[in-house]
């Protein structure tokens, strides 16, 4: 802490002062000072928030000049001496120099009784130290700002970060797979950084589509939170981590299984319902994840982690995790009603591949369970043959093409045997995979096999869940 | 941000990771402290794409030169502060001084005025983001939403005599703005 100078000698009567700046909070725990409801910026310098700023004084006005208080009588203080009622100037107190002197302070803020004010100005004239104190913190006043709200601009962190890295090759790099979830976590680390009680509260529904019916969920912004700490806590366990539901849920979390399952334990189990203190969990094991597969790096890139029902590599799952992340984001920004932007193109570009490459099992499963009509046993290929296709363009920075084939996920995705082919926005076809965009809806240009291009949107949309 | 009670050693193995070479660590560095240098590097600058640019060359002495962090000297957030505070201050005097007409002194007083008043600003912006949190929330009752200190002792569950205590110890922090010629823990920034 700097300014012990500040102290110094005026400061001699007033002993616990020191005492005061130990014993205070660092400025770091920014997030929790309930104490008058400002919430600080965890790393705040000069550009926190402040919900109060349009009422406030300029930013930049120096000392302010002391504007009329309310009258002695509202303080609760004993009143002045009312031997002369009929005047109403101010009376000046016959104070101690101590009291003066403590005075000081609220004096240079204005916040002072108009007699307690009479009663040091009259001081100050006769008293040199105080004098100068009282310029000292006159002075002081003209420097204190409203922060400066100004949000980061989030493509920052990409910039500053990879100009880092070109100027000082890393040792221990974050593998390319893990990019979009460190950067998909800390965007939404910095919406979440201004928000107060009444955002942390506030209403999102969930939407998922489950055997081609819409499905939802109500939770809140705090919820959401706990949603996805809980779900990247199925790679926390697949990297030997600790399980965030273990402290959260105990034996019943153990059994949870799967993002539902975990989410709903999670829910169900928590004492009270998630608040703010949420974000701190759910930030630290996603930097724990990010720091962790970073060391583990290329070897671990195939480690399967379990979603219960399915398994998906590790790059996938981070990838996989990356995209809820940014989805959620979304619902999260919608409730509290801030503009929020998709991810940046090539990692927007890595979803929709890791989307187009689960495509084809999602396609087997509808069949499975009579969503869709039986596959055509005579376009059925041998594994690694060529099959019954639809290309897949995708537009827009993030886009490209993709041939699923549709019969089976053994066959290989093959243009001579094209028989349909679709092209919709790289974010629209992302809002489709996310269950927030009904298929019936989904913008999309179309030629060929309707059946199949239904069977395909119907598949992706299928993707979606809890 | 969860920086509750931030142990010493946080700092300590930050660091070590940033010397490491770990790229998440410098993720993380950027994740705790972008908001806090780019806040002193637009207060000194004045200027959002300037805040951007200098934000950049600060990680990046951060990260190239970590070694230069002595945690026994203080907390990470104090040096990462003197670091931009430097930095920033420089860049402001090098592009003032370019843009002055040549050989003009009158000028060049106006400058380091104007470069002093910027750096007081910042410093006092950090002074005010690092004093203990009763202090501040003192002097943003008082001065923010302009309440007596009756009425603050009253909002903050304190005698008058602690609210009085309070507000004139938070404004002889914060007066502290104006002494030094280099920005709170500067000395081990370099």
């Amino acid at each position: 802490m700097s300014g012990a100078e500040g102290f110094g000698a005026a400061d001699e009567h007033e002993g616990p002062g020191d005492e005061e700046q130990r014993a205070g909070p660092p400025y770091e725990d920014g997030g929790d000072r309930g104490e008058n409801g400002h919430t600080g910026k965890g790393a705040g310098g000069g550009s926190g928030q402040d919900p109060r700023q349009a009422g406030g004084p300029e930013p930049d006005r120096p000392a302010r000049i002391p504007t009329p208080r309310a009258s002695v009588e509202d303080g609760g203080r004993a009143l002045p001496d009312l031997a002369d009622p009929g005047d109403l100037a101010p009376v000046p107190l016959d104070l101690p120099h101590d009291v003066l002197k403590s005075l000081l302070g609220a004096w240079a803020l204005a916040a002072c009784s108009a007699a307690e004010t009479a009663a040091v100005e009259d001081h100050l004239g006769s008293c040199g130290s105080c004098a100068d104190e009282a310029r000292r913190l006159r002075e002081a006043v003209g420097l204190l700002h409203q922060p400066e709200s100004l949000d980061l601009d989030p493509g920052l962190r990409a910039r500053v970060l990879a100009s880092c890295l070109e100027r000082r090759p890393p040792r221990i790099p974050v593998p390319e797979w893990a990019a979009p979830y460190d950067a998909e976590t800390a965007r939404l680390d910095a919406l979440l950084q201004d928000f107060g009680d009444a955002e942390w509260h506030a209403p999102v529904r969930l939407r998922w589509f489950e055997a081609d019916a819409a499905q939802s969920r109500r939770t809140t912004v705090a919820g959401v939170i706990a949603h996805l700490l809980s779900v990247d806590g199925l790679i926390a366990l697949g990297l030997g981590l600790e399980d965030p539901l273990a402290e959260v849920a105990g034996a019943a979390g153990q059994q949870a299984v799967g993002p539902e399952g975990r989410t709903e334990a999670f829910w169900r189990n928590s004492h009270f319902p998630p608040t703010r203190s949420v974000r701190g969990p759910w930030r630290e094991q996603s930097h724990g994840l990010v720091r962790t597969v970073a060391f583990t790096g290329g070897h671990a890139g195939g480690l399967a982690v379990s979603y219960g029902d399915f398994e998906l590599p590790l790059h996938d799952a981070m990838l996989d995790r990356a995209f809820e992340c940014w989805v959620h984001a979304e619902d999260i920004a919608e409730a509290v009603d801030y503009p929020y932007q998709p991810p940046a193109p090539r990692h927007l570009n890595r979803m929709i591949d890791l989307a187009a490459r689960m495509l084809p099992t999602a396609l087997t499963r509808r069949r499975q369970t009579g969503l869709a009509s039986p596959a055509r046993g005579r376009h059925l290929g041998l594994a690694g043959e060529p099959g019954r296709s639809l290309r897949l363009e995708i537009e827009g920075a993030a886009g490209g093409e993709w041939l699923i084939p549709l019969d089976s996920p053994a066959a290989v995705g093959s243009a001579d045997l094209e028989v349909a082919h679709v092209a919709l926005d790289g974010v629209e076809f992302c809002r489709l995979a996310a269950g927030r965009i009904p298929p019936a809806e989904a913008t999309v240009g179309q030629v060929g096999d309707r059946e199949a291009i239904r069977d395909v949107l119907f598949a992706t949309a299928g993707l979606s869940r809890l | 941000m969860a920086t509750k009670d931030v142990p010493p050693r946080w700092d300590r193995k930050m660091q070590q990771r940033l010397a490491r070479g770990e790229a998440a660590a410098l993720g993380e560095l950027y994740d705790r402290f972008a908001s806090l240098v780019h806040g002193l590097a637009h207060r000194v600058l004045g200027d959002e794409k300037a805040a951007d640019t200098l934000t950049r060359e600060v990680f990046a002495h951060l990260w190239e030169h970590p070694e230069t962090y002595d945690p026994k000297k203080g907390p990470l957030r104090t040096w990462v502060a003197g670091v931009t505070h430097r930095l920033a201050v420089q860049r402001l005097r090098d592009s003032e001084a370019a843009a002055l007409p040549q050989g003009s002194g009158g000028s060049l007083a106006e400058l380091e005025r104007r470069v002093r008043r910027a750096s007081v600003a910042a410093r006092a912006d950090y002074i005010v983001h690092s004093m203990p949190a009763p202090l501040r929330a003192a002097l943003d009752l008082a001065y923010f939403q302009r309440r007596d200190y009756r009425q603050t002792a009253v909002d903050l569950g304190v005698t008058e005599d602690e609210a009085r205590r309070r507000l004139r110890l938070g404004l002889q922090l914060l007066s502290t703005a104006h002494d030094a010629g280099t920005p709170p823990g500067a000395g081990g920034a370099v």
